[in-house]
């Protein structure tokens, strides 16, 4: 009998499958398709102090296996989450790690101190990564001070463990890993979108109404499985990656370089029933690999 | 409820220059409420291109669960679905948003299209005319080369075309033609460009009118936020065309 089940702090995961923050929303649509009570976690959509219309349109664009966007946090801000988004998702039998987003420390605080009391939420994840809000975001995420602070002022109020979502657009990931680590991270959420542009072939213009956008999709994971590893190689902090996942054999890839558990996001675009369907094959995929629990198969990459 | 099927291919022909009508068959079908809903289809069951493509229905037949789609064969994704043959089969996923609301229509309605945007609206004549409603369709086109359905749209009523090089019809916007038709009628429904939406909004600031919008999609079914736009019955909020629309009643959508 293989064992999907995978410990991590605050999440008792029935398997590590998991869509990706901004992939889902609130799992209100996804909810019409499929029971949310098969997935390992929600991570659901950032959400921010006050309401966030987000950027113009167009906000997204194909790329070559990939898309880049730049929504900009879209999201009806925090008293509607915590009053009608979670309340409704507690009818599914699954953890939900809410995601953090702020333009300021006090934000930040103050949002993750409020969501980490809702009963359903599990672990937070702070969003110090978002390329495409003008203010905070990312400059949280490049600067190693800057996020162990972060990091710090969020582990003091929150009732949870704290994740933190990293951003690829660093020179060294591993040194702001490391500095979350010091901040009193509970764990790793890797990576956020790879920033990106695309331009129309006829005028020149750029095609994303905010002119740079996040890239995502399979195009990006071989820069994310890279970037896992080298984090796993420096900390022993547990790692939920993501990046580019589109099918059972990249889970597979992401668990063997280290990740803990694994969030599918462009891919629910793709098909809305990726993330049951990798949760069905990945018993067979373990047989076929000669493994019988998830844990097993964790970091083996460094092993060999 | 919205499905995920791999639809079998039962006809695919161009009919106007780049314009591809496809008839697919399957269980969803049976599914689809109302004429203006659309559907999003993986054109390749390889990572590229990636994204899926959301394309109307122009035509449905319960009976023998099957639809038919008619899109512009432009980019990478749509020419590659012009490629399927009858007998392939094609992922997708749908029906998807809220179509045209048939049962406003009292006596007389006028169908607005505007190239890629005429389609949905022969499902919804089929529909209205079925009712017992007169319908009057005034269709765009850029070029003669590009007129598809007429004949289809003569058969169940008063038709003008327009086209902007003057190939076919006459020559200009589907305003144009308003422009000189009586204001006889109680309902319109429109599809197509934004800027003819917001043409024949102005035209007809006294009526009762429904219009199709288009918007760049990700999932198609209101979770990624990508296919927004702002409404005039809030400042501080924004209505998906995937999963609020497509179909908004005029005065609604800030474009």
């Amino acid at each position: 009998m293989t064992n999907l089940n995978v410990q991590l702090p605050g999440l008792d995961l029935k398997n590590p499958i998991m869509p990706a923050s901004g992939c889902f929303g609130f799992g209100k649509e996804y909810s019409q398709l499929y029971d949310l009570s098969a997935l390992g976690a929600i991570m659901i959509k950032a959400t921010t102090v006050e309401t966030r219309l987000g950027n113009p349109t167009p906000r997204v664009a194909e790329t070559a296996s990939g898309m880049l966007n730049a929504i900009g946090l879209q999201n009806p801000g925090l008293q509607k989450v915590l009053g009608e988004e979670l309340p409704r998702l507690e009818q599914y039998d699954v953890p939900i790690i809410a995601n953090v987003a702020g333009t300021t420390t006090e934000d930040y605080v103050e949002v993750a101190k409020a969501i980490s009391e809702s009963p359903n939420v599990h672990a937070l994840e702070i969003n110090i990564s978002c390329p495409n809000v003008k203010q905070g975001g990312i400059t949280f995420g490049t600067d190693p001070d800057i996020a162990r602070e972060l990091t710090r002022a969020v582990k003091d109020v929150s009732s949870v463990p704290v994740y933190i979502k990293l951003s690829p657009n660093v020179t060294d990931i591993v040194s702001i890993a490391k500095a979350v680590e010091e901040g009193g991270a509970d764990g790793i959420t890797m990576i956020n979108t790879l920033l990106g542009m695309r331009l129309d072939a006829k005028t020149g213009r750029p095609v994303i109404a905010n002119i740079t956008g996040g890239l995502s999709g399979p195009a990006v994971k071989p820069v994310a499985l890279r970037m896992v590893y080298e984090v796993r190689k420096q900390t022993e902090l547990p790692i939920i990656g993501m990046g580019g996942v589109a099918d059972v054999n990249d889970v597979i890839d992401f668990l063997s370089a280290g990740a803990n558990a694994v969030a599918v996001g462009t891919a629910n675009f793709v098909n809305p029933f990726i993330c049951p369907e990798i949760i069905g094959q990945l018993p067979g995929k373990l047989h076929e690999l000669g493994y019988e629990s998830i844990e097993e198969l964790v970091g083996r990459s460094h092993r060999l | 409820m919205i499905k995920q099927e791999r639809m079998v291919v039962t006809n695919q022909q161009e009919i106007a220059h780049h314009i591809f009508e496809l008839t697919v068959q399957g269980e969803l079908t049976g599914e689809m409420k109302a004429p203006g809903q659309f559907v999003h289809v993986r054109v390749a069951d390889s990572f590229e291109p990636l994204l899926r493509r959301p394309i109307s229905v122009a035509s449905i037949d319960y009976e023998s669960n099957q639809f038919t789609m008619i899109y512009r064969a432009e980019g990478r994704g749509t020419t590659l679905l012009s490629e399927k043959k009858a007998g392939d089969t094609v992922d997708i996923l749908g029906p998807l948003g809220n179509g045209f609301p048939v049962e406003q229509a009292k006596q007389k309605a006028y169908l607005i299209g505007g190239g890629i945007g005429v389609p949905p609206l022969y499902e919804l004549a089929k529909e209205l005319n079925a009712k017992g409603i007169e319908t009057v369709h005034i269709l765009g086109f850029e070029s003669k080369g590009a007129v598809f359905y007429e004949d289809k749209f003569r058969a169940l009523g008063d038709t003008h075309i327009a086209t902007v090089d003057g190939s076919h019809g006459t020559q200009g916007f589907v305003t144009h033609i308003l422009n000189e038709l009586p204001k006889d009628f109680d309902t319109y429904y429109s599809c197509g460009p934004t800027p003819m939406l917001e043409a024949v909004q102005w035209a007809y600031p006294e009526k009762q009118g429904f219009l199709s919008y288009e918007q760049r999609m990700g999932c198609g079914i209101g979770a990624c936020f990508a296919c927004v736009c702002r409404t005039t019955k809030s400042e501080t909020d924004y209505i998906k065309v995937c999963s609020d629309g497509p179909v908004f009643p005029a005065g609604v959508v800030i474009s």
